[in-house]
């Protein structure tokens, strides 16, 4: 437990970032972002000023985690894509390689056909990207490098100063 | 689960505040919003019933500054307290890097926050972690009601491990920054030893 889970490394982040800036402008989306399951955003890409990120990615988070436990009490395993439709936006919600969860916002510009068939697409180039950051990050395990992060040397001082005021 | 992000430079840990209904873990989270600097937070979001109760989760982002070059933020949940949504409290504690328990003082409550503690270790083993090996502190909040139990007596029943205790009057503030930072120093800590 003390080891984190999830790591992002430059490269991989700059290949997310390609593949749902991409998915955006495939789908006509006005907002597409990437969320883990405890709601932490990883990457967002479109109309960014006029949504509130943070809170978008712990409510997505809350909503898939409330459908998961849904889905478990009939015996499902998952529901793996939500919609939710409203009078002008649209939000579609997919499950990415089992932790992580895509998220795309889209209006009348776009149609649920089009959303559907880009995330399909975008869901198997992101989950190879996944499927990379897990086995970096067991390697780096086994070859002990993963204790060089940053934060080994940590001091008392820096944790003190973080609330100093 | 920490989420490091070495491209964009961010921490992220996740607090979650346990605890029986009424016990002010919502007021914990108003008065840390009330308090904060509006750059260092986001919105506070609270999911709740038209009485005021927590329904789902009360979730509050807060920035703290950098450390090695890092921004540190802290996302601070809430779950509800009622009994009976159990099934909720078990969502939120996933992936949850520090707990504080806020229990409540008054003598008539002693019970509630046994149970919830219990509820709480089962709760953590379900999604496989340790109350044991948690980052964890326990507030005991209310202290400024008359009808409050004595915090030795409130300690020989609810502490688990030599966890920081703290007294607290969640509406007035007091002790709120000081429980929150107790908890926020062990999970830098968890960070440090990799």
């Amino acid at each position: 437990m003390t080891t984190p889970d999830m790591i992002m490394y430059e490269d991989e982040y700059q290949r997310i970032k390609t593949i749902i800036a991409r998915l955006r402008t495939e789908s006509n989306a006005k907002l597409v972002f990437l969320v883990d399951k405890n709601g932490q955003q990883i990457a967002a890409h479109g109309e960014l000023e006029n949504f509130d990120a943070t809170s978008l990615a712990s409510l997505t988070a809350g909503n898939v985690a409330a459908t998961d436990g849904l889905a478990k009490l009939i015996g499902e395993k998952e529901f793996s894509i939500l919609f939710h439709e409203g009078e002008r936006d649209n939000i579609h919600i997919s499950i990415v390689a089992q932790r992580v969860i895509l998220v795309v916002i889209f209006d009348s510009r776009s149609s649920l056909g089009l959303v559907r068939l880009r995330v399909k697409k975008a869901s198997f180039e992101l989950t190879e990207v996944f499927e990379k950051i897990v086995k970096k990050i067991s390697s780096e395990k086994e070859a002990g490098t993963l204790d060089d992060s940053p934060f080994a040397e940590i001091t008392d001082e820096d944790i003190d100063s973080l609330f100093s005021e | 689960m920490t989420f490091i992000n070495y491209a964009s430079r961010e921490i992220n840990c996740k607090i979650v505040y346990y605890g029986p209904g009424l016990g002010g873990k919502t007021t914990n989270l108003q008065y840390v919003y009330d308090k904060t600097a509006p750059n260092a937070k986001g919105k506070m979001i609270s999911l709740a019933t038209e009485t005021d109760r927590t329904l789902f989760f009360d979730f509050l982002p807060l920035e703290l500054g950098s450390v090695r070059g890092f921004k540190t933020r802290f996302h601070l949940y809430t779950v509800p307290g009622q009994v009976f949504y159990d099934a909720s409290r078990k969502l939120i504690l996933k992936g949850v890097d520090g707990i504080i328990f806020v229990a409540d003082s008054q003598s008539e409550r002693m019970d509630a926050n046994i149970e919830s503690v219990s509820n709480l270790e089962q709760n953590l083993k379900l999604q496989g972690y340790d109350l044991m090996k948690i980052p964890y502190a326990l507030q005991l909040n209310k202290r400024d009601l008359p009808n409050v139990l004595s915090v030795e007596d409130m300690k020989k029943e609810l502490v688990r491990k030599g966890e920081p205790v703290l007294e607290a009057v969640a509406s007035t503030g007091i002790g709120v920054f000081d429980t929150l930072k107790a908890v926020a120093k062990q999970v830098l800590i968890e960070l440090k030893k990799g």
